[in-house]
C-alpha cells in the first residue's frame, strides 16, 4: 500500500510530501501521522511541501486538519517550503490556513519549532 | 501545427483526478503558460475533477487548446450525468458544501480561471466549462 | 481540385532564369529590397523558386498547410523574420511573394496563348497559390513582431520592479508610480520568487512612492502579504499614505496579520529586531 513516509528526528517528526497526492493518500497520511505523534510523543511536526506543485482545497483542508489534530495532541505543526505559485493560488482560492505556522525551509522550520517548544 | 488540439479524458475514479491534473499541466505548459497561471488552472481542474467524481458519480473531461484572434488558451469541460445541482446560487456561495469539503471547490475554481460557465439540470447532470488564456 | 498542368511546370522550369530576373526587377521597383544585399536577394529568389518547383513537381496540391509544403513554409517564416529585423513592414515582406505574380502571369500568357480556357484555369491556380503563400508570410511576420513587442513589455516590467536586498534575510521592494493590476501582479510574483531564491525571512514592500491604489491593487497587496506568510516569511508594508489607508479600510478586509510601518527606515529597524540583529544605540 502506498504511503507517505514519516521520519523521526529527535523530538520532531518530518513528513516530506513528494508525490502527486490523491485524496486517499492524503487521508491515510492524516491517520498515520496522529498514530506516530501518539506513539513517539513528538513535540512538533515538520510538513515539507516544497515538492508539491499544487495544493487544492482538499489538500489544504488536510493540512489545516493535521495542524489542529496535532495541536490537540500537544505537537506543533510547521508547514515548510510552500512554492510561490502554490501560495498565490491558495490565497486566490480563499484558503489562507489561519493558525498554521510556516517556515521557508526545513532548517528554519526546525529552528522555529525548537524555539517554540523551549518556550514555557 | 502538429499534434492534437482537443480530446477527452475519463474522470471516473479518484485516481483520474490526478491524471486530469497532469494532463492540464501538460497542455498549459505546452502553450507556454506562466507558472502562476498554470498552477491556478491545475488547481481549478483538481477541484472540478473531484466534484465530477464525488458528486457527479463520474464523468469526462473534454479538453481543447484554443487559438483565436492572436491569443492562446486552454479550455476544459467537465461533464457528468449525476444528480445535478439543485440550488445553483447556494452552490456558488463561498463556504457552502453539500459534502464534507470546505465549500471552496466551485467558487474557488471560478476565481482561478478567466472564464467559468456552469450548466446544470437537477436529475440530469452538470457541465462546467473553464478557460484560462495566456 | 484541378492541379497545375504539366506543361505549366515545364514552362516555369524552362524560363527559370528569365523569371528570376523579372522577379528581382519587380522587387527592386517596389522598394522591397531596401537594405538587402544583391547577392542575398538573388540567393533568396533562386532558393524559393527551386522550392516551389520541387513541391509542384511532387504534385502536392495547393494546400500549403500540408507537410509537402513544410520547407517552403519554413523558408517564408525565416524570410519574414529577417525582414522584420531589417525594419521592413509586413507589406514589404509579403511583396517578396506577390512580386512573382506578374512574371509568372506573362509567362503563362505566352505559353497558353492558343488555349484561353486552360490559361484562365492555370492563372487562377497560380494566383490562389501565391496569395496563400503571401498571406502566410504576413501572418508569420506579424507573429514575429508581436513576440518582439511582448518581450519588450516584459523587459520594461522587469526594469520597473527592482527587488533589493537590504540585509541578510531582508528584501525590500520599493514601489514607485501608479500601480495597475498587471504591474502589481508581476511585481508581487517576482518578490515571492526572490524570497525563495535568497531564503529571506522578511520582505518589506515600501509604497511611499505610490500616490494612490485602486481596490484591485489594494486587494492584491493584501493577498501578497498572505501568500508571503504561507511561504513562511514575514511581510512589512511601509509608507502607507492616508488615501491608500482609506482604500484598504473600505475593502473591509482582515488586517489582523498586517504589519505596517511609517517609513522604510522603521520597517528595516523592525526587520532587524525580528532577526535578532543588534546595531547599537545610534540606529
Amino acid at each position: 500500500m502506498e504511503r507517505i513516509p514519516i521520519l523521526r528526528m529527535g523530538e520532531f517528526l518530518l513528513v516530506t510530501i513528494q508525490v502527486d497526492m490523491h485524496d486517499k493518500l492524503a487521508m491515510r497520511l492524516q491517520d498515520d501521522l496522529t498514530d506516530r505523534i501518539s506513539a513517539t510523543s513528538a513535540r512538533g511536526v515538520l510538513l515539507d511541501i516544497s515538492a508539491l506543485d499544487m495544493v487544492d482545497s482538499f489538500i489544504g483542508r488536510m493540512i489545516a486538519d493535521i495542524a489542529s489534530l496535532s495541536r490537540l495532541m500537544d505537537a506543533r505543526v510547521m508547514v515548510v517550503g510552500m512554492q510561490p505559485a502554490v501560495a498565490i493560488t491558495l490565497v486566490e482560492l480563499g484558503l489562507t490556513l489561519p493558525g498554521v505556522s510556516t517556515a521557508l525551509d526545513v532548517e528554519r522550520g526546525m529552528q522555529r519549532l525548537s524555539q517554540h517548544v523551549r518556550r514555557p | 501545427m502538429s499534434g492534437e488540439h482537443s480530446g477527452s479524458l475519463p474522470v471516473r475514479i479518484e485516481q483520474d483526478v490526478v491524471l486530469a491534473r497532469q494532463l492540464a499541466r501538460k497542455l498549459a505548459s505546452d502553450c507556454g503558460m506562466r507558472l502562476v497561471d498554470l498552477t491556478k488552472l491545475v488547481t481549478a481542474v483538481s477541484e472540478l475533477a473531484r466534484n465530477t467524481v464525488v458528486y457527479g458519480g463520474g464523468g469526462d473531461m473534454d479538453w481543447q487548446v484554443l487559438e483565436e484572434a492572436g491569443r492562446t488558451g486552454v479550455r476544459l469541460l467537465f461533464r457528468d450525468e449525476g444528480p445535478g445541482i439543485a440550488d445553483l446560487k447556494l452552490a456558488l456561495t463561498d463556504g457552502w458544501t453539500s459534502g464534507n469539503g470546505l465549500g471552496l471547490g466551485l467558487t474557488g475554481a471560478r476565481r482561478l480561471v478567466d472564464e467559468f460557465e456552469l450548466d446544470t439540470v437537477p436529475g440530469e447532470g452538470t457541465r462546467v466549462t473553464i478557460t484560462r488564456w495566456i | 481540385m484541378a492541379s497545375l498542368h504539366g506543361s505549366t511546370l515545364e514552362a516555369i522550369k524552362h524560363n527559370h532564369a528569365q523569371l528570376l530576373v523579372q522577379w528581382v526587377a519587380a522587387l527592386e521597383a517596389n522598394g522591397a529590397t531596401r537594405n538587402i544585399k544583391e547577392q542575398t536577394l538573388s540567393q533568396e529568389t533562386r532558393d524559393f523558386l527551386q522550392l516551389l518547383i520541387d513541391v509542384l513537381q511532387a504534385d502536392s496540391g495547393n494546400d500549403i498547410v500540408s507537410s509537402d509544403w513544410d520547407e517552403a513554409r519554413r523558408f517564408l517564416e525565416r524570410l519574414s523574420a529577417s525582414r522584420a529585423q531589417l525594419g521592413h513592414d509586413s507589406h514589404q515582406a509579403a511583396y517578396f511573394i506577390f512580386a512573382l505574380k506578374r512574371p509568372l502571369f506573362s509567362l503563362l500568357q505566352t505559353h497558353f496563348s492558343d488555349d484561353p480556357a486552360r490559361l484562365a484555369e492555370q492563372l487562377w491556380l497560380i494566383s490562389e497559390l501565391l496569395d496563400t503563400l503571401g498571406m502566410h508570410t504576413i501572418r508569420t511576420f506579424q507573429k514575429t513582431r508581436e513576440a518582439v513587442i511582448k518581450r519588450q513589455q516584459e523587459e520594461l516590467l522587469e526594469l520597473s520592479t527592482p527587488v533589493v536586498k537590504l540585509w541578510d534575510g531582508v528584501l525590500a521592494l520599493p514601489l514607485i508610480g501608479t500601480l495597475d493590476s498587471q504591474r502589481s501582479q508581476t511585481v508581487m510574483e517576482s518578490l515571492l520568487q526572490r524570497i525563495v531564491d535568497t531564503g529571506s525571512e522578511i520582505a518589506i514592500i515600501d509604497i511611499t512612492g505610490v500616490p494612490t491604489v485602486d481596490t484591485l491593487v489594494a486587494q492584491h497587496l493584501l493577498k501578497t502579504v498572505t501568500a508571503i506568510r504561507l511561504m513562511g516569511a514575514d511581510c512589512i508594508i511601509s509608507g502607507v499614505r492616508p488615501q491608500i489607508a482609506q482604500t484598504i479600510v473600505h475593502l473591509g478586509l482582515d488586517l489582523g496579520t498586517l504589519t505596517t510601518k511609517a517609513n522604510l527606515a522603521d520597517a528595516l529597524k523592525l526587520a532587524l529586531k525580528r532577526l535578532g540583529v543588534n546595531l547599537g544605540e545610534q540606529v
